[in-house]
Parts: C-alpha cells; sequence; structure tokens
C-alpha cells in the first residue's frame, strides 16, 4: 500500500514539476518566473522527502533543509535584485 | 497497529500529491500573478507538510527512530512562503504596476514599492524627517 501511494505521490509531484518547468518557460515578467522557480523548489523538496522515504534512510533530510534554506535565500535575493537593482548597497 | 500506521501514511501521501498537483496546476491556470501567488503558497505548502509528517510517521512506526527533523522542514517551509509571496508580490507592484493605478494607503503614507523613482528622485512621504 504505501509502494503504490509513494508512486502515485512521486507521479503527481513529477508532474507538478513538469508544469513548473512550462511556467518558467512561459512567463509574463520577471516576478512570474520567480515564482515559479521557488514552486519547483518547494516540489524538488517534496519529491527528495519521498525518495528518502522509498530508501529508507534518513539521510536526505539534511539535504532537504539544506536546499529549503538555498531555495529561500535564492528567491529573497531575485526579489531584492529587482526591487533595488543590486543585492548589498 | 502497524496496518493503521500504514493506511495513515498512504493517505497522507495520496492527500499531498493531489495538494501538491493543485498548486503547480493553479499556477498554470489562474489569470494573473496576484491570484497566482495564491496557489504555491498555499497548497503546495500544505502537500509538502503532508509529505513531511508521513515520512516522520514512516520512520517513527517502521524504521525505529523519531527524528525531528522533518518538523524542522515544515516549520521553516511555513515560515518562509508568506516571507516569499510577500517579496514577490512586492517586486511585481514595483515592476509591472504604476502608482496612480493604486489607490492611496492608509495614514498618509507612499507605497513602499514607490519609495524611490526610476530616475533616483525620492517621491515625497508626509512626515518624513529629511536626512
Amino acid at each position: 500500500m504505501i509502494d503504490a501511494s509513494l508512486t502515485f505521490s512521486m507521479g503527481c509531484f513529477a508532474l507538478a514539476l513538469m508544469i513548473n518547468l512550462w511556467r518558467v518557460i512561459v512567463a509574463r515578467g520577471v516576478p512570474e518566473r520567480v515564482l515559479a522557480l521557488d514552486t519547483m523548489v518547494i516540489n524538488v523538496i517534496a519529491l527528495t522527502m519521498l525518495y528518502g522515504i522509498y530508501a529508507g534512510t534518513a539521510v536526505y533530510f539534511e539535504a532537504t533543509l539544506m536546499f529549503a534554506m538555498t531555495g529561500f535565500i535564492s528567491t529573497v535575493a531575485y526579489a531584492k535584485f529587482m526591487l533595488r537593482g543590486s543585492l548589498i548597497e | 497497529m502497524e496496518l493503521a500506521a500504514e493506511i495513515l501514511i498512504a493517505a497522507l501521501m495520496v492527500i499531498s500529491g493531489v495538494f501538491g498537483l493543485i498548486g503547480s496546476f493553479g499556477l498554470l491556470k489562474l489569470p494573473d500573478l496576484m491570484t497566482r501567488l495564491h496557489a504555491p503558497t498555499k497548497a503546495t505548502t500544505l502537500g509538502v507538510g503532508g509529505v513531511l509528517i508521513a515520512s516522520m510517521i514512516h520512520f517513527a512506526i517502521f524504521a525505529d527512530h523519531i527524528s525531528f527533523h522533518e518538523l524542522l522542514i515544515t516549520l521553516f517551509l511555513l515560515l518562509t512562503a508568506p516571507i516569499t509571496a510577500h517579496f514577490i508580490a512586492k517586486s511585481h507592484i514595483h515592476r509591472e504596476v504604476r502608482a496612480d493605478e493604486l489607490p492611496p494607503p492608509a495614514g498618509g503614507a507612499a507605497w513602499g514599492c514607490f519609495e524611490r523613482t526610476g530616475d533616483g528622485r525620492r517621491i515625497e512621504v508626509p512626515g518624513e524627517r529629511q536626512g
């Protein structure tokens, strides 16, 4: 049962990643691209956790935490660059 | 006990997968950025939270070690999703909405996104101390 639901959930998040990639390619402005990239980061976090359940190891938690922090900081840096034109003033 | 945990984990994973898909589909379906912000910041965050809780229950029941890393990641995501949404909305207003399209904010202040104009001139903000 866990295997079947794991496959279903991984398929859902993989499809979501494809949708996000489409939104990154076809977007009307830079903030939309940044939003799609941020959603991609969140979906990759979910996919990594699901792979951690599939592999049965707890190694992936640290990687996920690092990836969450990197995604947040990069989104904030993008937004700051769009707002001010530079990162460090 | 194991069967109940298995049912709970499977249900959580299916529900969170559907929520993640709905969040990304909303990104495709909704008309403009201010409405599109709702889908990923709410539905996808809930989906990731479900996956993390499922993982926590799975490792607590089947691998006999309780880890709080997942709670840490959930907390981090729940804290950062509103902040990124706010930043993206602010940069959207800054780049693609003109100042006279917006209603004036309360209290006589100016919109923070338009505080500095494109040619480097500052818009006068009432009550602001001149440096």
